[in-house]
């Protein structure tokens, strides 16, 4: 019986097993930012540790980080003090931090992938639960806590008991105006929200396979939406092909020895699964949350699902959804009158999701009560963006063009929802207040389906504008 | 205590219980973004819940008086999904929770916790339900959540509770505190990391 990525990955990276019964892995990619390593570099201090290998952690600034203006002192005093505390941090340790100056600086799972730090046959961790964006390039890759943060600085290593592995496969040709993001939500509405539990999900299937690299960032990124600690996707020709070239990725003869060695961490033929699911790709619909949870979900063309139509042991949770969303269960998704419209996010902030959202702002012009943020996922996803002039488009449709973090997915920036608004926005969670407000409301799609919904003021199928 | 860097054993929580409802409740509700910034933990417990508190108006498991004092949360489905923010368990340790009572825990919660010596273990809907209605009915009563015996002991009877294994060892056995546990394992960490292709650039 052969073995699953997962299975070579972890027992390349075991250094031993403990009495616990948990396997001590070594992290061979350690990312942080400002919300979830001050409390563990303190705790470093206060146990008298230092950081073992600081040559593999990363840091950029991307929650807390304005998208008007990244002037310094930044203007809410408290952001300010956790930079200094992330500049103070790395610096005594000696980690490189990519901050706004040095031009590098983005969401923490749109920049690792694009520097060429994510690397295929690789355990990364992050204090971030989006970490499962990785796992796209087939590594291995979950969120910790900022104990277990404080565990990576000081040993480079976690202790973590095994997962099994469920393979998702999704295969067929996805309908035009379908994305990954689409097919994330779908698994998610399949499998549901604590589905993923004590697994890892390896996407597979013709549809997946067929996916870029940055699409399938988008399926990961989701994975702990569905409850799932991690998610990866085998390395192929596309996964090399996306990494020759970048800054950290080896180079030359050295870059064809990592290629043999990444194919050969890939999930055997014969690989023993826990579990297998398949999607048909060909019955995915442009999807629309209509819920406070990711899972709670429909087909744009579909309605509201009906309290009774639901099983005894979930309709309280729907009926709670429905009553905090104040839509109607019953009614069509399509014609929700939104009042924001957020492109963006560690799930669609990368430049392909923006190509796409501008082809769709290039049919119209924002509906006058319809107010919009655009943030590029990184500064370099940034300046690709204006050298193939999509800010321009963005902007002659009136969307308003901001500078790179993760503003609006989780509102620790000035960029948050006021009162009831209604957001129909491209990241990830659609917790009831997660975008600033407690009474805020989210709408998950995809990019595109967000710019149509900006453009006509309501919940609107991007087939019907492409 | 739960922040200290020696770990001591959690073999049993004892006290009254607090009963909230509700299935996949979120890290965000727990403890929503604004509160996250900060570079200490230290006054996160008044905050636990703030939102969910304001919009019940009073009417919240944590502002009720007749759960003053809990130490034990129950809880439902799938609890502290979302965000993987440790602030979540620290804000209720240091709004007095020390175990938690679910039908299930998302999975980087249920770490963070662990890594903070506080316990989660997981019973089925059916016998959660008898120990809320309990609770409820009389929350003057002591809860004992029992790692080693894997029980729940309630005015109800004595009932079985799950937690993995792995856990419930580092728990019991004071090894809960991971950094302290890694750090052991000494050069033996160097010697794995050598033998990684890309730790020696291929």
């Amino acid at each position: 019986m052969g073995k699953t990525l997962l299975d070579k990955v972890w027992d390349a990276h075991a250094v031993r097993e403990l009495a616990s019964g948990q396997t001590q892995l070594f992290i061979g990619l350690h990312l942080i930012h400002e919300v979830t390593s001050p409390q563990a570099f303190a705790s470093l201090r206060e146990i008298g540790a230092k950081v073992r290998f600081p040559e593999r952690t990363f840091a950029t600034v991307d929650h807390i980080i304005p998208t008007d203006s990244q002037a310094r002192p930044l203007a809410d005093s408290l952001a300010e003090e956790m930079l200094v505390a992330l500049e103070r941090n790395t610096g005594e340790a000696g980690i490189r931090l990519f901050d706004p100056p040095g031009g590098q600086q983005g969401i923490v799972h749109v920049i690792g992938p694009e520097l060429g730090l994510t690397q295929p046959g690789m355990t990364i961790a992050c204090g971030d639960s989006h970490t499962s964006t990785h796992g796209a390039f087939g590594a291995v890759a979950f969120g910790i806590g900022t104990s277990q943060v404080r565990d990576v600085l000081a040993t480079q290593c976690l202790a973590l008991a095994r997962p099994q592995v469920r393979r998702v496969g999704v295969n067929g040709k996805l309908g035009a105006g379908v994305y990954a993001k689409d097919v994330i939500l779908a698994i998610i509405r399949r499998l549901g929200v604590k589905g993923g539990i004590g697994y890892a999900y390896e996407y597979a299937g013709s549809a997946i396979e067929a996916m870029t690299l940055e699409e399938r960032m988008t399926v990961c990124n989701m994975s702990i939406e569905g409850g799932a600690r991690c998610g990866y996707i085998n390395p192929d020709e596309t996964t090399f092909d996306y990494l020759r070239g970048r800054s950290f990725a080896p180079e030359g003869e050295a870059f064809e020895r990592a290629c043999a060695w990444w194919r050969g961490m890939a999930s055997d033929a014969d690989a023993d699964y826990a579990d297998r699911v398949e999607l048909d790709a060909a019955a995915i619909a442009p999807t629309v949350t209509w819920g406070i949870n990711p899972g709670q979900s429909v087909g744009v063309d579909e309605c509201i699902p009906q309290l009774e139509d639901a099983p005894f042991e979930d309709r309280a949770g729907l009926e709670e959804a429905a009553k905090f969303m104040g839509l109607c269960p019953g009614a069509p998704i399509a014609g929700t009158r939104i009042d924001v419209a957020f492109i963006g996010s560690c799930t669609n902030g990368r430049i392909s999701d923006l190509r796409e959202a501008a082809r769709v702002a290039k049919t119209g012009r924002v509906a006058p009560h319809v107010r919009t943020l655009v943030v590029p996922g990184s500064q370099e996803v940034a300046r690709q963006a204006e050298a193939e002039g999509l800010p321009d488009v963005f902007r002659a449709a009136g969307f308003d063009w901001r500078e790179a973090g993760c503003s609006m997915c989780l509102a620790m920036n000035p960029d948050k929802l006021a009162g009831r608004e209604l957001c129909a926005s491209s990241s990830n969670r659609n917790f009831k207040g997660r975008q600033g407000s407690p009474e805020g409301r989210t709408l998950l799609m995809s990019p595109a389906m967000v710019a149509a919904a900006a453009i006509r003021g309501q919940v609107s199928d991007v087939r019907e504008v492409l | 205590m739960a922040s200290g860097s020696v770990a001591e054993p959690r073999v049993r929580v004892a006290g009254r219980g607090c009963v909230l409802r509700g299935d996949d409740i979120d890290t965000d509700r727990i403890i929503p973004a604004r509160f996250l910034r900060c570079v200490t933990f230290d006054g996160l417990g008044e905050h636990a819940f703030e939102d969910d508190r304001q919009q019940a108006k009073g009417d919240h498991p944590l502002d009720d008086e007749r759960f003053d004092g809990a130490r034990v949360l129950l809880v439902g489905r799938n609890f502290g999904c979302g965000s993987s923010r440790e602030h979540a368990p620290q804000a209720l340790w240091r709004r007095g929770f020390e175990a938690f009572v679910g039908e299930s825990f998302a999975e980087i919660f249920f770490g963070n916790c662990v890594a903070l010596g506080l316990p989660c273990v997981t019973l089925s809907r059916s016998v959660l339900e008898e120990a809320m209605d309990s609770v409820e009915l009389e929350p003057g009563q002591e809860l004992v959540v029992d790692l080693e015996a894997r029980t729940l002991r309630y005015r109800g009877g004595t009932r079985p509770v799950e937690i993995p294994d792995g856990a419930r060892r580092q728990l019991v056995e004071g090894s809960w505190n991971a950094t302290a546990v890694l750090l052991e394992a000494g050069s033996a960490i160097d010697a794995r990391a050598r033998e990684l292709p890309y730790v020696s650039g291929f």
